[in-house]
């Protein structure tokens, strides 16, 4: 989630017109960011747990990176330095968020750098990127190394164990081999079930522990920084369309609830749809936007060449966010014509 | 019809300030697509080179005799036979290139850098200015692709014209078309840059015609 563009430190004009009415509270962009940063907590460390000290180092070094590359060109572009609103280090943790523990530590480098630096300091800075920078950083990382990026370790039992195990993530191995191959491994559905929610499960650091997740989001919704129009319609037309479609045996035999607990949705749908900058503005245009991205999610992981699709289902989506926005504004009442009004 | 031609400035004119690529934008497909590696990029560049001197120097020589109703369709014929030329030639001389490129070479015919400079400078110089603009123009647009084909060929294979230096493949997105685009508009940004920075130049317009 990145910030809303009106708390541009550097772009305070001397006299701000706009249009009326104004509310002012106590938030700030910085107390937005470092909530959000907060309410991954819990995700992170449960990533820590399961994965042990290669997800730390690779939390590290991509907030490290993130935060370098964000001095380094405000520097370059001689625009104050706002490391301390926490955009990058929001950044940084929600890149190493979705990337394998066993990564080595350059492509969280990498793709911090591209996340900060083309993503979002070319297209302007903060509030003016068109893409989600953590998600294009991921992308890029993605695309450059394969092999890599989807070279995932089961989670370790003990915090500094050196042989990690490699495996396959749980919807590789439903799109391979099968849910009767997911069944011999985790033995029940329940088992299955129960892995999933908690994360005992391969997988990028933060996505793997659904009720970690699931509290940070509750916190922020609690908070009001994030609402249900996007993250719900999303998850259910997942369920919804994996439960019609994923199935082996005809219509209507999809497992749904695998669906919806596995891979990045749970994490993509609570923290990265519900970016303020690159997703709608208006609510009922996220709800569409959030039924989009679930729609094409599911096209990705059922018919598609990844395993995973929420990732490239919100990049597709956060380009028609604007458009969504522009044609779904609530009309301006008691005016002729609303022609040139801003939501 | 200009009495007095500065061929100078029409170099220069074809190589930086209106170069094909980072400052019309146009051609951008073919130079995206080819520039996977430098060799292609060069090779494309070069035909386009030849095709574009070629075209130039007939249209201007025919220059009066076409009917101006009729102009472009003309026009569209005199850079369908060059680029038949070219792709026979090609075909003939570099089997491995033309196997991976020649349906590229064939789509020479709808770049609009061509067209446009036989419009805009062809149609209306004498032979001599009408060639070194084609060439001008022409050699921006095969320096465009070298510079492009170094930075993507170096980046997603670690090799520069086929040769490994790297022994490893450290970017795979830049020989992807996405990394093309990346590419293009990195360098582009670059380009406009240094022209600020150093020649006072206003950035290059914004393109897409």
């Amino acid at each position: 989630m990145e910030a809303p563009a009106l708390a541009k430190p550097q772009e305070h004009p001397k006299l701000i017109v706009s249009i009326g009415p104004h509310m002012h509270d106590q938030e700030t962009t910085a107390k937005i960011m470092w909530t959000v940063s907060g309410a991954l907590l819990p995700a992170a460390l449960m990533s820590v747990y399961f994965f042990g000290m290669p997800a730390v180092m690779v939390i590290l070094v991509s907030l490290a990176a993130s935060l370098a590359s964000e001095a380094a060109v405000q520097w370059m572009l001689k625009k104050p330095v706002t490391l301390s609103d926490g955009s990058a280090f929001l950044t940084g943790l929600l890149l190493a968020m979705n990337l394998p523990s066993n990564a080595p530590l350059y492509i969280p480098a990498v793709g911090s750098f591209v996340a900060i630096v083309i993503t979002k300091h070319l297209f302007g800075g903060l509030g003016y990127n068109i893409f989600n920078p953590a998600l294009i950083g991921r992308a890029f990382v993605l695309i450059s190394f394969p092999k890599l990026m989807t070279t995932y370790v089961a989670p370790a039992s003990q915090f500094m164990a050196v042989d990690a195990k490699t495996t396959a993530t749980p919807l590789v191995l439903l799109k391979e081999e099968g849910m009767a191959k997911l069944l011999e491994i985790f033995h029940t559905k329940a088992a299955l079930y129960q892995d999933l929610f908690l994360g005992n499960r391969a997988g990028s650091l933060g996505e793997t522990s659904v009720i970690a997740l699931l509290l940070g989001a509750a916190f922020l919704m609690m908070k009001r920084y994030i609402t249900w129009h996007v993250p719900v319609p999303f998850i259910a037309t997942v369920g919804l369309l994996a439960w019609m479609f994923g199935g082996k045996e005809g219509l209507l035999s999809g497992d749904a609830i695998f669906h919806m607990m596995s891979g990045g949705l749970i994490l993509g749908a609570f923290f990265m749809a519900t970016d303020y900058v690159t997703g709608p503005s208006v609510r009922a245009a996220q709800v569409v936007f959030g039924v989009g991205c679930g729609a094409l999610t599911v096209l990705i992981r059922l018919k598609g060449g990844y395993p995973e699709g929420v990732m490239f289902a919100i990049l597709l989506m956060n380009c028609f966010a604007p458009l969504l926005d522009r044609g779904m504004k609530s009309r301006v009442f008691g005016k002729a014509e609303a022609k040139g009004v801003k939501k | 019809m200009s009495d007095s031609v500065n061929y100078g400035t029409i170099v220069k004119n074809g190589i930086f300030g209106e170069n094909p690529v980072f400052r019309l934008a146009l051609s951008l497909c073919p130079a995206v697509a080819v520039t996977s590696g430098v060799k292609n990029g060069f090779l494309m560049g070069v035909a386009v080179l030849f095709v574009m001197t070629m075209v130039n120097g007939t249209v201007s020589l025919l220059r009066n005799y076409i009917n101006p109703k009729v102009r472009i369709p003309s026009y569209m014929f005199i850079i369908a036979t060059w680029v038949t030329v070219t792709d026979q030639v090609m075909a003939a001389t570099q089997r491995a290139v033309y196997k991976d490129m020649g349906l590229y070479i064939m789509l020479i015919v709808a770049f609009a850098i061509v067209l446009s400079r036989a419009e805009m400078f062809a149609s209306r110089n004498k032979l001599l200015p009408s060639m070194v603009d084609g060439a001008a123009m022409g050699l921006g647009f095969l320096l465009a692709l070298v510079l492009l084909g170094v930075f993507r060929e170096f980046l997603g294979k670690g090799s520069l014209w086929g040769y490994p230096i790297l022994g490893q493949k450290p970017l795979l997105i830049m020989i992807l078309p996405t990394g093309g685009f990346f590419a293009m508009g990195l360098m582009m940004g670059w380009l406009n840059w240094l022209d600020r920075k150093f020649f006072g130049g206003t950035g290059a317009s914004s393109g897409g015609h």
